[in-house]
């Protein structure tokens, strides 16, 4: 932010600012020009999709030796954070590919399957997506009823339909989770390539947020995959939640960018729009707006910045990430619809941003567990007491 | 090809600025530092005569240790090597400074060195010049375009009403101004590179300095003006006022 | 009692304003001492010597050579240091043209002397010489102490006014240092963009245009209106320079030019920090545009608030009537 009001700044390294600087300057010079007519006509820009692979924003806190840029987690959050600033789908893109894709490979996969895919996963060769949810099974992943039946010569074949699968139709490669047996204990992983005689993904349309991602539905009749597809150390409902916790990490990063994308058009906009003689910003409700939304920002900050720290050490939890993830679109979609209003008419208008923020971070607090599910993961943390059910 | 870039590290002056008791500075807590502009065109071109001859980028700065997180930027975006000069407060004395990146750059022997034009705080518009004098070299400043070959670099810059077209021989000073490129911006892994690329800190052998900032001011406020008029109904009255209060007319 | 020395910055055979202006700078600060003027030119360039005179100079030094055809900065900052050291001179006097930008450093280098450049006022008291720079993009004016003599100034653009006298120079012809036709830097051409189009930084009158003109092609009413003026050149905003409508080179700001003029009528620009940062010194600034919240109103001597598509060709009547009968 140019008002670095509490000097986060001074508690990040040389690197990790360095980090942050280049991926806004990304984001300035590439995905803000063309944002608002992409999510106005519904479409990823995926000509970004280079630039980005070649700045190193794809599995960026995976290790050097796959091509990636090895960073640690607060490096990674920054990026997350800046992406979001721009736009959540461009964020959600980097996400899925690094968070939900490449970081399955590298944690449950073969050390083929890892030279095979992270290089060319890190350079945007190859996209991928992720299959978890389904139609009916949402918060409640354990229910799927994605099938993968071992056949007599080791290969898997694959039955199911996944829905709201960010990267769907663009991917070559879709990350499936399916149950080999009949409970959330026999859930493995498979890689899919999307080229597979009986996988198809079609775009969902009419979707009012998000716009700028591509969202598929997957449907696998009688997929087919080689037991080299089968991710080997991937076992239980365990392995995708362990995915989730890594995006939800970058999410909750993701939402102060959100956030600080509408406090700052915010204020310049409150600075220099006149009315009754002064600049709105000298009238007390909108420097309340604003007050707020920056302290909300603040905390936001110190919150994902404390869980980077404690992930680099190596001892942060899935609960801590759900506290952070909850907290921060939380209050980004407040910020997101104070910073609306404050711009009057004009906000409106896909020329400012918060109106596009706010619609997507409606997203963003129903995806990578809605913020009733991380409700009742922190009441169990705290209770000791299920309510899921 | 040895190449020799000459950066500042300067606030960006996007942020407003506000001028310290002292009154010969500006306050810098909350100020962004970046690397000068112009000076990332200069590194951007040095990268792609390096990836186009091969060779060695050195950059090099004068200036205290916070000055290391702008060479590392320069080596995050691809140069090989970084020299800091180090001084307590860079002077504003071009002449100055030049002396000592002269003394450094003769023991460095590029076959090109390459600088920003100008630097968006001192806008002295001169370190090019006086440094090729020092160096008894060539210089081209404020170029737009540029390509080297068999020894010799062609070039563009824009003068008044229109361009010139300068050749000279390596060894040569060239100064960079916008439009030569689109600097590249560091990469993530290139920032992770730079921290284990060679970084050198020398002391600055500063020539005298006979130019001295005594005081800063700011500007002085324009008199308060006034709407005359709505639509072409208040051309004549603007005519009026051109000719008779402002006389320019 | 030290002269000070003025260079007068020609192209071809011909004298431009910067000359003038390097002449007044120099009388500002040479008091009862005299100024002198350096001009280097191709053969017939001493021709125009008796304007330097007028201009209040009292010796013009001549270099005649085919080297000088086109601009030799090598030669010239040799010949201009050689000049400086003989004449025992307080002060060399550039203008911070491009010209100017690139001899006054190499001049001072060579007689290690102390440079300050881009100056906007000239002080000399006893052994300093007082000058005043604006430095970050306008945002302040630094004051600086210039120690020593000869000291080496490259004054900004209009601002110094030339003077008219009635004064005649002595001229005397002076060779070369070396052989100009045999220096390193060689400009094998001068590209002039098509007409004698005025430079935005040097013309008395600018007539920039922004966003609010919709299109490149409506550019014609500000071109129209430049045209009225006659001595006008055109000016562009960044906006519709990174559009592509106009050239890098009509762009003022903080990442294009610095104008001084006479006369600023910015058209359609909203007046953002950066574009003020490059005209807030012009002497009467006129703003047009649409929107009365416009910051440009804020520094504009005067303003019109309304459709500029009506109001710009109705100035620019109203400005071929005023000339005329004016």
């Amino acid at each position: 932010m140019d008002q670095d009001l509490y000097a986060i700044d001074s508690a990040l390294s040389e690197d990790e600012r360095a980090v942050r600087d280049s991926v806004r300057r990304f984001v300035d010079e590439r995905v803000m020009p063309v944002i608002g007519p992409a999510y106005i006509d519904g479409r990823f820009p995926k000509e970004l999709i280079p630039d980005m692979a070649a700045l190193g924003l794809f599995g960026a806190n995976l290790p050097v030796e796959y091509g990636c840029a090895g960073l640690n987690n607060v490096a990674y959050g920054l990026i997350m954070q800046e992406l979001e600033r721009g736009d959540s789908g461009i964020r959600s893109f980097a996400s899925v590919q690094g968070a939900l894709v490449m970081y399955p490979i590298y944690a449950f996969g073969s050390d083929e399957q890892k030279a095979r895919y992270l290089p060319a996963m890190a350079s945007g060769e190859i996209i991928g997506c992720f299959g978890l949810t389904e139609p009916d099974f949402g918060s409640n992943p354990s229910g799927m009823i994605t099938t993968a039946h071992e056949q007599s010569n080791g290969s898997f074949v694959l039955n199911g339909a996944k829905m709201w699968i960010t990267n769907g139709s663009t991917a070559q490669v879709a990350i499936i989770w399916a149950k080999t047996g009949a409970d959330d204990k026999s859930i493995r992983g498979f890689i899919v390539p999307t080229d597979t005689k009986g996988f198809s993904a079609t775009d969902q349309k009419g979707k009012l947020s998000l716009r700028a991602s591509d969202t598929s539905e997957l449907v696998l009749q009688d997929v087919c995959v080689p037991r080299t597809h089968i991710l080997p150390k991937s076992g239980g409902l365990k392995s995708p939640l362990m995915c989730l916790t890594q995006a939800r990490f970058g999410i909750a990063w993701g939402a102060v960018g959100a956030a600080m994308a509408c406090y700052e058009e915010a204020r310049s906009y409150a600075t220099t729009r006149v009315m009754f003689g002064r600049p709105i910003g000298g009238f007390q409700i909108q420097q309340q707006r604003l007050a707020d939304m920056l302290t909300e920002i603040v905390k936001a900050q110190l919150l994902a910045l404390h869980l980077g720290r404690l992930k680099d050490a190596g001892t942060f939890t899935p609960q801590q990430v759900s506290l952070a993830k909850r907290n921060n679109v939380n209050i980004a979609t407040d910020i997101a619809r104070e910073a609306r209003r404050l711009l009057g008419a004009n906000g409106i208008l896909a020329e400012y941003a918060s109106m596009r923020h706010m619609a997507n971070l409606e997203s963003v607090y129903t995806y990578e567990g809605t913020h009733d599910i991380h409700t009742l993961i922190l009441g169990q943390a705290l209770t000791g007491l299920n309510a899921f059910n | 090809m040895k190449i020799a870039v000459c950066i500042k590290r300067v606030p960006d002056t996007e942020t407003r600025i506000a001028i310290a008791a002292n009154r010969t500075a500006i306050v810098e807590t909350g100020v962004k530092f970046i690397l000068n502009p112009y000076d990332e065109f200069a590194v951007e071109a040095a990268l792609q005569l390096k990836q186009a001859h091969g060779g060695d980028v050195m950059v090099v700065s004068l200036g205290p240790d916070t000055i290391q997180e702008t060479l590392r930027v320069a080596l995050a975006m691809g140069a090989d090597r970084a020299v800091q000069l180090k001084t307590d407060g860079a002077p504003f004395d071009t002449l100055s400074v030049a002396s000592a990146l002269a003394a450094e750059l003769t023991t460095y022997a590029p076959d090109l060195v390459l600088l920003g034009k100008m630097a968006i705080d001192d806008y002295n518009h001169a370190m090019g010049p006086a440094l090729a004098e020092l160096l008894g070299m060539p210089c081209v400043s404020a170029i737009s375009k540029l390509t080297v070959a068999d020894g010799r670099l062609t070039a563009e810059r824009e003068v008044e009403g229109g361009v010139e077209v300068v050749t000279a021989p390596l060894p040569a000073v060239l100064t960079a101004d916008k439009g030569l490129n689109k600097p590249r911006l560091p990469t993530l892994p290139g920032i992770m590179a730079a921290k284990k690329k060679p970084m050198e800190v020398r002391p600055a052998a500063l020539g005298v300095a006979r130019v001295v900032v005594r005081s800063l001011e700011p500007p002085p406020e324009r008199p308060a003006g006034r709407i005359i008029g709505e639509g072409a109904a208040a051309v004549p009255e603007l005519i009026r006022l051109l000719q008779t209060e402002a006389k320019v007319l | 009692m030290a002269p000070v020395l003025a260079f007068a910055e020609s192209r071809g055979t011909a004298l431009r304003k910067a000359a003038l202006e390097a002449v007044a700078a120099a009388r500002s600060i040479a008091g009862a001492d005299p100024v002198h003027a350096l001009l280097v030119g191709p053969p017939g360039i001493a021709a125009v010597a008796p304007e330097l005179g007028r201009a209040g100079a009292s010796t013009v030094f001549v270099c005649e050579h085919a080297g000088f055809t086109q601009s030799n900065p090598e030669a010239a900052s040799a010949l201009a240091a050689d000049r400086a050291r003989s004449g025992g001179y307080r002060a060399v006097v550039f203008v911070s043209t491009a010209q100017g930008r690139d001899l006054a450093p190499r001049v001072a280098a060579r007689l290690g002397a102390p440079l300050a450049t881009d100056v906007t006022s000239l002080v000399v008291t006893g052994d300093e010489i007082i000058a005043t720079h604006p430095v970050y993009s306008g945002k302040a004016i630094a004051t600086l102490v210039v120690t020593g003599a000869p000291a080496v100034l490259a004054v900004r653009p209009s601002s110094f006014a030339p003077e008219q006298t009635t004064h005649t120079a002595t001229v005397e012809t002076i060779a070369p240092i070396g052989d100009p036709s045999a220096s390193r830097v060689v400009v094998t051409e001068l590209r002039t963009g098509g007409g004698a189009r005025l430079d935005v930084a040097e013309a008395p009158i600018v007539v920039s245009g922004g966003r609010g003109l919709k299109d490149a092609a409506n550019f014609a009413i500000v071109e129209d209106l430049a045209a009225a003026f006659g001595n006008a050149a055109v000016g562009a905003s960044r906006a519709v320079v990174d559009a592509g409508w106009r050239d890098h080179g009509e762009q003022v700001g903080q990442t294009g030019k610095t104008v001084s003029p006479s006369l600023y009528i910015a058209v359609g620009i909203s007046g953002m920090i950066q574009h003020l940062a490059g005209m807030r010194t012009a002497r009467t600034i006129v703003a047009i545009n649409r929107d009365k919240e416009a910051p440009i109103f804020k520094v504009a001597d005067y303003g019109i608030v309304g459709d500029l598509f009506e109001i710009v060709p109705a100035l620019a009547a109203a400005v071929r009537e005023a000339r005329r009968t004016g």
